[in-house]
Parts: C-alpha cells; structure tokens; sequence
C-alpha cells in the first residue's frame, strides 16, 4: 500500500491542502487526515461526526438496568433468605443495583462503541508520520490512482506543505 | 510568557524520559512503609482481629473510618473533572488529569478496607452472588452490597474516564521515545494515530461518561452514607446523611487535589502549567464546600439538640464536650476556622494559603469520618453497653501504609504517564490564539469602520 502526504504546521494549509485534494477529485473518504489535536473548527476534522455513540448508551443504560432488576429480582426469589415475614422483593433497595447496573450498562457500551467506530485498538500499518507528535498535520491520499499521482503532488505543494513524503504504509508502525 | 507547542511536549515528558535518584530513594522509602502495612495486615490475618482495636460495642473503627474517607477522596477527581469538562471551563486543562488519577487510585484503595476490615479477608468473594453449593446470595437489601455495585461502577467508570484522554499523550511518547519505551507505549497507545474519526468518537466519548459520571459519584457517597443512615444507631438514622456525606467527600476531595497539583508542582517542576489561577480557583471551590460543610454540621447537630432524645444527645454531649470534645473541636477548626479566612481573604488564598487550609481540611475530614462512627457505636441505646475504642499499632500502620500507598501510586502514575494532559493543552493553546486573532480582526474592522463613518 502506497500514500502520498504532505506535513503542515498550520491547520489553515491543512484545510486548503483537502480542499485542493477534493478539487482534484480524491473523494473525501480516501483523504487521510491525522493530526495531534482535534482541529474541530476545520472542516477535514469534522468529518465523521455524525455517531449513533449517545443512543447506543441510552440503550447500554437499559440493557443494564433490566439486568440489574432481573439480578436483584428474580435471583433473590431463587435463592429467599430469611427475612422474619419481610417482603423479599423490595423496589426501594432494587432500584439502587437496578440504578447502579443502569449506569454501568451505559459506560460499558460507550466504551465499546468508542473502540469499536474509532477502530482501537489497531496496530495493523497505517499511514502516519512521526512529525504529527511534533503538531504537523498530515493530509494525504492512500493508494493513488497512478495517473493522479502528479497531481495530488501539486496539490499538497500548492497547499503550502513542509514537506511532502511518499510511504510505503507495510513499513510504518509495526509492533 | 506562554510555552510553544513543543516546548509544552518537553516539559511534560521529561518527568517520563528522565529519572533523578530522589525519585527512586522516594519510591523505595514509600514502598518499604507499603511492605510493613502489607505485614501488619499479614499479621492481622494470621491472629485474627483480635489484635486490632476493635471490641464490643464498637466493631467499626479506624479500617471503617479509612473506607469512608478515601471514598470520599476519591471524588476529587473524576466528579469535578466531569463538572468542568462539561461546563467548558479552560482553566481545568492542567488540573484534570492530576485530579482523576487521585479518584482511580483514593477509591482502589478505600474498597481494600472493607477486605481488610474482614475478620478473615479470603472469604471476601463470598459478596460476589454466584450460585453456589451453600445456597447463600447476597441480601441485596444489604447497603454493603450496594457499596460494591456502587463502587465498582465508580471505580470502571473511573479508569475508562482516565484512560481514553491518555491514549493520545502515550501515542506521543511512543513518538517521542526510543528503544523499550517505544515497544512499552506503542502497545499502551492501541495504535492510536489522531484521525478525524478517533477524535470526533474520543470527543463524543468522554461527553457521554462525563454525564453518566456524575451521578454515579454521587450515588457511591450517598451509599456509603446509607451503610450508616440505614442502621437504627443514635445519630447515624438520619436524612441529612446522603448530601451530608457528598458535600464531605467533595470537600476532602478538593483538598486533596490542591495537595497533589503541590506536590506535582513543586517536584516535577510544573510552575508554569499548574498556576496561581489554578489554586486559587480550586481555593474558591474548597472556600464554598467549607461553608456547605460547616451548614450541614450545623444543621445536624441543631436538629438533633432540638429533638433532645436522650440517646441521641448521650453521642450529642460526649462529642461536644466529652471525651471526644478535642477531635470535635479540631474537626471544627480544621474545616472551618482555619481554612475559611485563608481562603476567603485574597491576599492569603496563594498556593501556601490553600496547601495550607488543604492540609487542615485532609485531617478535619478524617477526623469527621471518626467522630461519626465511633461516637455513636461507643454510645448505643443502652448505657450499660457503653465503651471505648483504642486503636492499636496495627491499626495505626496500615492505615500509614495506605497514605503511603497512595503517594507511591502517584509517583509512579507520574512516571509512567504525562501527568497534565498535552494534546488537551495544545489545544487550549490554539483555542486561545484564536480567540486573541479574533480579538485583533475585530479591533481591525471597528477601526476601518471608524474610518469610513469619519469619511462619510
């Protein structure tokens, strides 16, 4: 897998880089963008924005909760301890798991979606570059078409790049 | 003057990178004092509990009152992160991470106290409900099995709250770093690179557990309160105990949080991220919870003076003016007369003035949390059951120990991990240039439009 990037300091080039990129008619989703910092006033950090992430916890909240009341519900019924002609089953003191397990449902599943949609963990090559520890912000394309090569070059130079690099991605992050 | 990007990166990381020998003589002094409580607790195990302080009437003492106030400390962290995440407040940045590391680490350490309190601590897993051949379940009416549902979803809710803002500061130092540490943070980063999409989700992420985090904290200081209110024991069946006890735990908290960013200041040298501005802010905070703390107390004891039945003013008197008047007292001067001049007076709310009134708060709250349980247990309703608690050498080293535990946690946290959150910084930094751009693009266009009204 062969990228082409470029490495910009300013976030203003960066945006100027995608749009460039787009004109030449690299479609968006195969313009990679990895920066240091949510850039999220920038249009090429405003993608994929859209996520289903808060009603997946809502759900991961009710799953948890129904777990929660089945738990201290119906296991208590299974298993009756003596409580001196008490009632077993008590809302009061079942709402504090059935709320606990509420809440646990909804960060377990908000962790998940988190790893799941933003693909960790991922230690499979990817384009990257070393420089964007250092605040530059990579825009580049991810297996060109080989007539387009020259111009998504020119693009990420007209853009205003510190460099622009060429990857063979195999090589790059492999633990 | 304001640090660049990359010098923001040195600084932070050099605590990581590089390591003085008063680090490591620190470490081994805070780990031997950890191995003598381990021993004590050995000990404890061995001969049962009988070598500790604990006799009847009062079978809950220091190893009860060390759960309640490191529960309490532990909502330094994560509730007023999530408080200040949510509310946008762009001083919270240096100060965020430091304060959720105390909630992961107060809150480990306070769930080991029920264990240790057990009379024989390897049947611990006996609270776990698994159907088992003895046919015993967990009475979930029990506020102790609230406590570990409770906890437990504090403390995960805690951990993922710290980890995922980590993931992009461990995927710098894999940058940054050579040899071993490269391998070692490669595999903590996850692979993290910083698309688009990792932040938009870690954004999104970190919102919703800021919402659901909130709650959950309250919820774990109101039930350990309700370990107390539940039980028909003079001065602990009360009402007031839930937000009573928050009101504390966010107290205790607050102090702690202003002791560690010290420390972290003065010893890794972080004079320039964690600012006058942050201990003073903080010191507002502490300001405020000091008076809700000193409402509740007051508000407690008047209603309970009021009521005047006689067992309840049997632990009313004795804390009063009894034998337990001097910690009452300190107690009081702890949380309220020291630190409320120190930290509503300006000139004396600087670092040393709230480091100051932190220290007093950290001692008057653990006072609190004695003279809450132990009052009241050695004052049941029947005077001829009436007694004493004295704590032994045993009790006394392991709760030393779990201080030093704490510390030695830290240090090593802050050795492993950047202990105030870079990427978070750097943005701030850029967030702040922009605001200042705009200022002078504005200042700009007022003037050009100035000029035009002066030409028409």
């Amino acid at each position: 897998m062969q990228a082409v990037y470029g490495l910009y300091s300013d976030p203003s080039r960066a945006q100027r880089a995608f749009d460039s990129l787009r004109a030449a008619g690299v479609e968006e989703h195969g313009i990679a963008v990895v920066s240091s910092v949510p850039w999220e006033e920038y249009e090429f950090a405003r993608r994929d924005r859209r996520t289903p992430m808060a009603w997946l916890a809502a759900l991961g909240g009710l799953l948890g909760g129904v777990s929660g009341y089945l738990l201290a519900g119906l296991t208590q019924k299974a298993y009756p301890i003596p409580t001196g002609g008490m009632a077993i089953n008590v809302p009061w003191t079942n709402g504090i798991i059935t709320y606990e397990l509420t809440m646990l449902g909804a960060i377990l599943v908000t962790l998940i979606t988190l790893l799941i949609s933003a693909h960790i963990p991922d230690w499979t090559p990817r384009v990257y570059d070393p420089a964007v520890a250092d605040g530059c912000i990579l825009v580049g394309v991810v297996n060109p078409r080989h007539d387009s090569r020259v111009e998504i070059e020119r693009s990420l130079r007209e853009a205003g790049a510190d460099s622009i690099k060429e990857a063979n991605v195999t090589n790059r992050w492999r633990i | 003057m304001e640090k660049s990007p990359n010098q923001i990166t040195e600084d932070l990381l050099r605590p990581l990178l590089r390591t003085s020998p008063k680090y490591y003589f620190a470490v081994a002094l805070l780990a031997a004092v950890v191995v003598v409580a381990f021993a004590a607790f050995g000990y404890q195990a061995y001969s049962g509990l009988g070598v500790s302080g604990l006799r009847r009437p009062v079978f809950w003492g220091f190893y009860i009152t060390n759960f309640v106030f490191w529960i309490g400390i532990s909502h330094a962290g994560t509730l007023i992160s999530a408080i200040l995440r949510l509310a946008n407040a762009t001083w919270r940045r240096p100060v965020t991470r430091c304060a959720e590391v105390i909630t992961v680490f107060a809150l480990s350490i306070g769930a080991m106290f029920p264990v240790i309190h057990l009379g024989r601590p390897w049947l611990a897993f006996w609270l776990i409900p698994y159907p088992s051949e003895r046919q015993i379940w967990p009475n979930f009416r029990s506020p102790l099995v609230w406590d570990f549902f409770a906890i437990n979803t504090y403390l995960i809710g805690s951990v993922a709250f710290l980890t995922l803002p980590i993931l992009p500061d461990w995927a710098l130092v894999r940058d940054k770093a050579s040899g071993w540490r490269k391998r070692v943070y490669g595999f903590l980063s996850l692979g993290w690179r910083g698309t688009p999409r990792q932040w938009s989700r870690l954004e999104s992420a970190m919102h919703i557990m800021a919402i659901v985090i909130i709650p959950v904290a309250v919820s774990v200081h109101t039930i350990v309160s309700w370990d107390f209110a539940m039980a028909p024991v003079p001065m602990w069946h009360s009402t007031i105990f839930g937000p009573y006890f928050v009101a504390g735990a966010i107290f205790s908290g607050i102090a702690a949080l202003i002791l560690a960013m010290a420390c972290l200041r003065k010893f890794l040298h972080l004079e320039d991220y964690l600012k006058p501005l942050h201990f003073d802010n903080l010191g507002k905070l502490l300001l405020m919870m000091s008076l809700l703390w000193f409402y509740f107390v007051f508000a407690e004891r008047l209603t309970t003076w009021y009521g005047n039945e006689p067992s309840e003013m049997a632990v009313f008197w004795t804390t009063q003016q009894g034998a337990y008047a001097p910690l009452f007292w300190t107690m009081v001067f702890c949380n309220f007369l020291l630190p409320f001049p120190i930290l509503a007076i300006k000139r004396l709310r600087t670092i040393t003035g709230t480091v100051i009134a932190s220290t007093a708060v950290v001692a008057g709250m653990w006072l609190e949390r004695f003279l809450i349980i132990v009052p009241s247990l050695s004052h049941k309703f029947l005077p001829y059951n009436w007694g004493t608690y004295r704590p032994t050498w045993v009790e006394i080293t392991i709760m030393v120990g779990t201080f030093a535990g704490m510390a030695l946690l830290y240090a090593l946290f802050a050795k492993a991990v950047p202990i105030i959150s870079i990427w978070e910084l750097k943005l701030g930094l850029h967030e702040k240039s922009e605001v200042r751009s705009q200022e002078t693009e504005g200042r700009g266009k007022l003037a050009f439009g100035g000029q035009e009204k002066l030409e028409t």
